[in-house]
């Protein structure tokens, strides 16, 4: 087998220094009852070539985003990334290292996860930022806990600007670990919620996103002082990272711990993950925040170095104690983050998120135009939603056929709930072309 | 100049420091170069990206426009080429040497793997496409579900869970619901831990409400099984336990603890991160075992790029694969479906317990676990678990005089030492490891598991080869023979030689910087 280095000698010759007969013997510990003499019944071993045909007959069962105009969104986004940043991540010296325990052969990994620290407080505006959490959907989870860890209070109320999956996500947490949450009704663009209403003395933390699930950007000012009023923190999340390039940042809005979902820069749509999750708050918080950080420090010979730190937080260290029980984060996907951020800059970043909205904006002008189709939002970034003079779901399989991928029907992931059946999510990035807008227009066209 | 023959080379090595180092005038040393901060390289008016303006259009950000500079460093491609690659030579990686962390498995990891996962067809997809645009995916989901089944002999799947601690969280979340569908919530509060366990494990337990209750370890390294028995009762929910365990052991009494667990009603967690030992030769639903999440990133070798991501799917017993969270797939006439919603698992005959994240769980993952699994097939996938108990037993055999081993052989995948060899020497375990960095090695999981004293956790692995193991013991063993013959300073001070020697990181904690932040105006300015 390629990947197995020990030929049949080796074996031999080892087997003579342990003193056993045969590697049976080394596995005689497991009960007999357990122990299997045959293979299992799985197809046997195959070369590069057998296991790459395999992949191709079933990537070809998909439709790939980059082969239609595609315009789907809610909560993952397609961008072009850099070469630069897949060459860079698969350096093995990045790709093939551990958790950087041992920090003397680790500050490659320990200095960019600073950076990315730093980038991430930046764009969030907010002080401090940990090393990335599973994804924005996890992140925001731990959130809501790290919130009633900051106020010793056990209620959560969520806006029905969070995406549904988030808030699946959040309530799970909730159900097991035995705390209270109020989850507010789908905010469609155009209406409102009094979100300030539902904070009361015993409120950890409410939970807005903005860009909001259906597009829309929110206002988090009333609702944070609204929250501080009554001792509870506000969460914000920002699933299109990339719109901070653009839209007043959480951290300037008042908000206590800024959640976003990274997986818009560096990292491609991969079918859900592996996606790399933000978490920034304010330094007064630090304490009680989950996951891994890095600090900067020095070394024997006083020389500038990194290192994983304030770990006391941490289950290796703290076990049932711990703030979290994360243990692995998004290493890889913060590097692509990283990476991908540096060769924007200030000036790329802000570039990209103006193309982003433009794209939006001239895609929503184009299918306004389509009739029986109404745009329901006022202020909007890439994102937006449409309603149809039929059910979404419909509309959606039918511009499939079409060759078109025209976003998500919000009953999708709202099953049950009337009043959006007929929604359509839609996104745009820099991705998309005139072409591709025009397509989408005469399609929509043709199946309404 | 003196040093310097006719041709202008030099003919000695004259004017070098105690350990050898040269100051320089860069701080460089030859290929071993110093890297800035990135925002220390910030260039007004840089780029790495060319990106065209939008031209005219009608904002719709309302008053949402962003104002002021965001920080962000100005910085162009070739730079940030060059300083990536300069951060990448500071790290130590599988691909350059010996990485033996026990219990966290670094083995190689085939490019192959990497090259699958990067096909179009398969990385530019979309979770929330429609079904029948992504038939590829979920296919390949459920191919991924079929190995992982057949492998521990477990009839349910939960693939979404994004690392071996979220999978822990997922496997608790199903016996959690589970007993609240038995209506025993209430009263079964406690979950028993050997003392030996992974801190994710009594983390997850306290996370979901559970008490925590240690089971001590026998003196050979193992449950005590009368003391786990007389901690049983109706009062608990389950047993988290590692096996082999994180002494490099295999739990001789599995078979009976789990018999005793569901005597009592209770149910079997496994933490499956040791499962790369016995893969292709036990399966552990053959053992009793509820619940068992798999790291795919040590078992199946998807690479560890640093610190994740993994993927940590949970398989479950017959008991439990009802309560399994949302999304899963199945298969039916019109090709595969994912189940996504309560209304349809409740149509589907289960009751999922919930959701652990908004898609579908680690896709780029799956693919490389799978592409790894297809490439070694049932009879490479057995070989892997004999060779990587193999090595660890080759280790232990060749060690156990020069070190001090707690515990009989034969281990599994990895040899336990402790620093009882090196008393009386003024070497601890850490500098002991941190010698070995000097000697070009990534040093052993240390201190862990907590029921040894200065524990050195050694994981070979499978894919080294017998010459490169051979070394490493000799290495080792000089080393030991320095620390007992007093040569104390080649490890208290290490590492000598690595980019940076031992960082304070008592001074990190207690003063923490964690971000760049610009030079205050008055320093700026001088």
């Amino acid at each position: 087998m390629r990947y197995l280095p020990l030929t049949e000698t080796d074996r031999r010759e080892m087997l003579g220094v342990i003193g056993a007969k045969s590697v049976d013997e080394l596995f005689r510990d497991v009960p007999e009852s357990a122990r299997r003499e045959g293979l299992v019944d799985l197809p046997r071993r195959k070369g590069e070539l057998e296991v790459e045909r395999v992949f191709a007959q079933m990537a070809a069962k998909n439709v790939a985003a980059g082969s239609v105009p595609f315009f789907v969104g809610g909560g993952a986004y397609r961008h072009h990334v850099p070469a630069a940043v897949d060459h860079l991540i698969q350096r093995s010296e990045f790709l093939t290292s551990y958790t950087p325990y041992q920090p003397e052969i680790s500050q490659g990994t320990l200095q960019y996860l600073f950076e990315f620290q730093t980038q991430v407080a930046m764009i969030t505006g907010m002080d401090v930022a940990n090393a990335s959490m599973y994804d924005g959907s996890t992140g925001c989870g731990e959130a809501v806990l790290m919130a009633h860890r900051v106020t010793k209070r056990r209620k959560a109320v969520l806006s029905g600007t969070l995406h549904p999956q988030y808030a699946a996500v959040v309530k799970n947490l909730s159900d097991f670990a035995d705390y209270k949450l109020e989850i507010m009704p789908p905010l469609l663009p155009g209406s409102s919620e009094d979100i300030a209403a539902r904070i009361t003395d015993e409120t950890s933390c409410v939970v807005v996103q903005t860009p909001g699930f259906f597009g829309e950007l929110h206002d988090l000012r009333a609702i944070a002082e609204a929250a501080h009023a009554k001792g509870a923190l506000l969460i914000a999340v920002v699933p299109e990272i990339v719109s901070l390039g653009a839209v007043t940042p959480p951290g300037e809005m008042g908000a206590d711990i800024v959640v976003g979902e990274g997986q818009s820069i560096g990292n491609g749509l991969n079918f859900g993950g592996p996606y790399v999750g933000l978490f920034a708050t304010r330094d007064k918080y630090v304490r009680q925040m989950p996951g891994r950080l890095c600090g900067e420090t020095v070394d024997a010979d006083g020389k500038r170095g990194f290192v994983l730190t304030l770990s006391t937080r941490e289950q290796h260290i703290r076990r049932e104690k711990a703030t979290s029980n994360i243990c692995t984060n998004s290493g890889l996907c913060c590097l692509a983050f990283t990476i991908h951020m540096s060769l924007l800059g200030e000036d790329g970043y802000r570039q990209l998120a103006r193309i982003n909205h433009a794209a939006a904006v001239r895609l929503a002008e184009k299918l306004a135009s389509v009739p029986g189709v109404e745009i329901l939002n006022k202020a909007f970034f890439n994102e937006f939603t449409m309603r149809l003079p039929k059910p979404a779901a419909q509309v959606v399989d039918a511009l499939a056929e079409k060759g078109v991928l025209g976003g998500i029907p919000a009953s999708r992931l709202l099953p049950g709930v009337k009043e959006v059946e007929d929604l359509l999510i839609v996104a745009s990035t820099e991705i998309n072309t005139d072409e591709d807008r025009a397509a989408y227009a005469a399609a929509l066209k043709e199946v309404l | 100049m003196s040093g310097m023959n006719k041709q202008g080379r030099p003919t000695s090595i004259g004017g070098t420091s105690a350990n050898g180092a040269r100051e320089t005038f860069t701080g460089n040393k030859a290929l071993e170069l110093e890297e800035p901060l990135l925002f220390e390289l910030d260039n007004p008016g840089a780029c790495g990206v060319d990106l065209d303006d939008p031209g005219e259009f009608a904002s719709h950000l309302g008053n949402f426009e962003r104002q002021g500079r965001i920080g962000l460093a100005r910085v162009s491609e070739p730079e940030v080429m060059r300083h990536f690659v300069r951060l990448s030579s500071k790290n130590y990686s599988i691909d350059a040497g010996l990485y033996p962390l026990g219990s966290c498995t670094m083995k190689h990891n085939p490019r192959l793997n990497e090259k699958m996962a990067r096909l179009p067809g398969i990385s530019d997809v979309h979770p929330l496409q429609p079904q029948k645009t992504v038939q590829g995916s979920l296919e390949l989901m459920n191919e991924l579900a079929h190995w992982l089944k057949e492998l521990t002999g477990m009839p349910g799947v939960a693939l979404s869970p994004k690392a071996g601690a979220h999978g822990e969280l997922c496997g608790m979340m199903a016996i959690r619901a589970a007993l609240i569908a038995r209506g025993e919530d209430e009263q079964r509060s406690r979950v028993l831990v050997p003392e030996s366990a992974h801190g994710t494990n009594p983390a997850t337990a306290a996370l979901l409400g559970y008490k925590v209750d240690g089971i001590p370890a026998t003196k050979e390294g193992r449950v005590d099984l009368e003391a786990f028995k007389s901690k049983l009762g109706p009062d608990v929910a389950a047993i988290m336990l590692t096996n082999p365990n994180t002494c490099g052991l295999f739990e001789r009494d599995i078979v009976e603890i789990a018999e005793a667990v569901h005597e009592a009603g209770a149910y079997f967690y496994c933490d499956g991160a040791n499962f790369n030992a016995i893969v292709g030769r036990v399966r552990p639903g053959d053992l009793g075992i509820d619940a068992m999440h798999i790291n795919l990133h040590k078992t199946f070798s998807t690479p560890h790029g640093g610190g994740g991501p993994g993927a940590g799917p949970v398989v479950f017993s017959e008991a439990l694969a009802p309560f399994a969270p949302l999304p899963y797939v199945v298969s039916g006439k019109d090709g595969f479906r994912l189940v996504e919603t309560e209304d349809d698992a409740k149509a589907d005959g289960t009751q999922p317990f919930g959701r652990m994240t908004a898609f579908h769980g680690q896709m780029g993952m799956f693919v490389r676990a799978l592409s790894y699994m297809l490439s070694h097939g049932s009879d490479g996938l057995r070989q892997v678990a004999e060779d990587a108990v193999l090595n660890a037993n080759y280790v232990l055999a060749s060690l156990k005089d020069d070190l001090s081993a707690p515990f009989e052989g034969p281990c599994m995948h990895e040899a336990l030492f402790d620093d009882r060899f090196l008393k009386g020497t003024g070497v601890e375990t850490l500098d002991f490891a941190k010698a070995m960095i000097d000697e070009g090695y990534h040093p052993m999981t240390m201190y862990f598991p907590l029921v040894v004293h200065g524990a050195l956790l050694i994981e070979p692995t499978e894919t080294e080869s017998k010459q490169s193991v051979d070394l490493f013991i000799a290495t080792l063993k000089d080393l030991a023979r320095a620390a007992k013959s007093n040569d104390k300073d080649r490890f208290t001070g290490a590492p000598y030689m690595s980019p940076r020697r031992r960082l304070d990181e008592t001074g990190a904690a207690r003063k923490p910087v964690l971000r760049w932040a610009p030079p205050a105006p008055a320093q700026a300015a001088e």
